[in-house]
């Protein structure tokens, strides 16, 4: 990390050894199923991978997938930020009760997730009553989808601007209000651009768990090929077809997001690092 | 510019900070909070801002009741301990921020925005540094940022809570005594907060010292010394070689 000065006390082989190591688990374990996804897609030469990908249930899966994302992705957003304000900046009776809670959907597994809203929505469930009422369908249809989703995905923005706004503490937040700043100018001027990079970091986490989430929607979607199936789904039924190139062409959709959200990620990172040394 | 306290009290949970606390700071003067620590200086500071609400008594601001006006509606400046400077904006932005979150009716225009942060920025002495980051300023130029700001919208009243708290020695001789020419200057209704005698007696007009969230005397600096009106406030104060 630091080039400045390097701790210069292992003997080269052992050096040579640890990095040599870490670098073979890393090729083992990560890079080369990576690489066979995208091996195993394109094993059939580009015009069927393609031809795969262009399937109509292809194409409606991925549509519904970007659905579930353009939802969720601003929802959480917005709840992760009021949940990062309340809780990273203010002091109250219940906090650390509520900080917990956040922690809710990483804890639990997404399969119950599921279960959870096939029992309030199902056919004895709980909400199922105003739900009729108002004439919407939840379960097996998109909105139990996205709601799913919703649940899976909330903790990863407001869990990555808690620290943050912590870390910066409300001195400059009082001093804007004094200097005559309303709430939404205190969040827009000063403390969201002061916590901007927790805030993409979270955002971009939250974007690939919703897109690639399985387990909570497998419950409630039903599994309607060109209606209710998401990316994952779909790339689950190719498979159980003996499609492999096929499911391994869709998979490759999911696995270049992850690629892409990962070299983001990065550069969010290196340009907080750079924000934390000029600040 | 007047600012009367009445009968304030205010407690964090079992901690009483204020209790019963009385005092005028006539218009124009300077006024410093002083006592020991955890004597109420800051919360009577942050109470006067409207940060927190007392939890009995008025406060007066010419005459008028703003104990329940927020703290945006206060017109008045305040300099924090740290500064508490915007971290990404620049100088300038930073100075320039009270006027550009006024109402669109009230809002100066882009040249007269430039025109008046200019002129702060020339009176406080640090211009020249107008397109800085905060990290890139020393302690004292920080100060003189802080209160160019807490100028900018032209406050009543101006509060100071340890404003010479985190500089080193030399500079805080300098800021001091700049800061009682710029007083000097502007006639702006000021309070201090300092747990520094010698800066209590060199800056200010009028000294209120504050013990264990009462007043113990409000007076001159001579009236402290030579008529002390408790053993405490003989205790606390010592004669200092005057400068």
């Amino acid at each position: 990390m630091n080039s400045l000065c390097p701790a210069r006390t292992e003997p080269p082989w052992v050096r040579r050894l640890l990095v040599g190591g870490a670098l073979a688990a890393v090729g083992l374990l990560l890079v080369l199923p990576l690489a066979l996804v995208f091996a195993e897609a394109l094993k059939d030469g580009l015009p069927a991978y393609f031809a795969a990908l262009s399937e109509p249930d292809a194409l409606a899966a991925l549509k519904l997938t970007a659905l579930v994302v353009c939802v969720v992705v601003p929802v959480n957003t917005v709840a992760g930020v009021a949940a990062g304000w309340a809780l990273g900046k203010f002091d109250f009776r219940g906090k650390s009760l509520l900080v917990s809670l956040i922690d809710l959907p990483f804890a639990v597994s997404p399969v119950v997730a599921g279960m959870l809203l096939v029992l309030l929505f199902g056919r004895t469930g709980f909400l199922r009553g105003a739900v009729e009422a108002l004439g919407l369908t939840v379960l097996f249809a998109p909105p139990a989808i996205v709601l799913a989703t919703l649940f899976i995905t909330f903790p990863f923005v407001a869990r990555e601007l808690i620290p943050t706004m912590q870390s910066l503490g409300t001195e400059e937040e009082e001093a804007a209000h004094v200097l005559g700043a309303g709430f939404f100018q205190i969040l827009r001027r000063v403390a969201l651009p002061n916590a901007l990079w927790g805030l993409l970091y979270g955002v971009l986490l939250c974007s690939a768990r919703a897109a690639g989430e399985f387990g909570a929607v497998s419950v409630v979607s039903g599994h309607i090929r060109g209606r209710t199936n998401t990316l994952p789904l779909e790339v689950e039924i190719l498979y159980n077809e003996y499609r492999f190139s096929a499911a391994f062409a869709v998979a490759s959709l999911l696995t270049g997001l992850a690629l892409v959200t990962i070299v983001l990620k990065a550069l969010v990172e290196a340009r907080e690092r750079r924000g934390r040394r000029v600040a | 510019m007047s600012i009367e306290v009445r009968h304030v009290t205010k407690s964090f949970g079992s901690f009483t900070a204020l209790s019963d606390v009385s005092l005028t700071v006539p218009g124009g003067e300077l006024v410093a909070l002083l006592g020991p620590s955890g004597g109420g200086k800051t919360s009577l500071l942050r109470i006067l801002a409207g940060l927190e609400a007392p939890d009995a008594g008025t406060i007066l601001f010419y005459g008028e009741d703003a104990t329940g006006r927020d703290a945006k509606e206060r017109g008045v400046g305040f300099v924090f301990q740290h500064y508490a400077l915007f971290r990404r904006m620049t100088v300038f932005e930073n100075v320039a921020f009270g006027l550009r979150v006024k109402p669109r009716a009230e809002r100066p225009g882009d040249p007269e925005i430039h025109r008046r942060v200019t002129a702060l920025l020339t009176l406080v002495g640090v211009d020249w540094l107008h397109d800085r980051r905060p990290a890139e300023l020393s302690g004292g130029q920080r100060q003189r940022v802080a209160l160019a700001r807490a100028l900018a919208v032209e406050p009543k009243v101006l509060l100071l809570d340890e404003p010479f708290g985190s500089l080193d020695a030399k500079v805080r001789l300098e800021l001091r005594r700049w800061l009682r020419r710029l007083h000097d200057e502007i006639r702006l209704t000021s309070v201090f907060v300092t747990h520094d005698q010698e800066e209590a007696f060199e800056v200010a007009d009028r000294i209120v010292l504050l013990n264990a969230g009462r007043v113990e005397q409000i007076g001159t600096p001579e009236d402290l010394l030579e008529r002390p009106v408790s053993d405490f406030v003989r205790g606390f104060v010592r004669p200092v070689a005057q400068a």
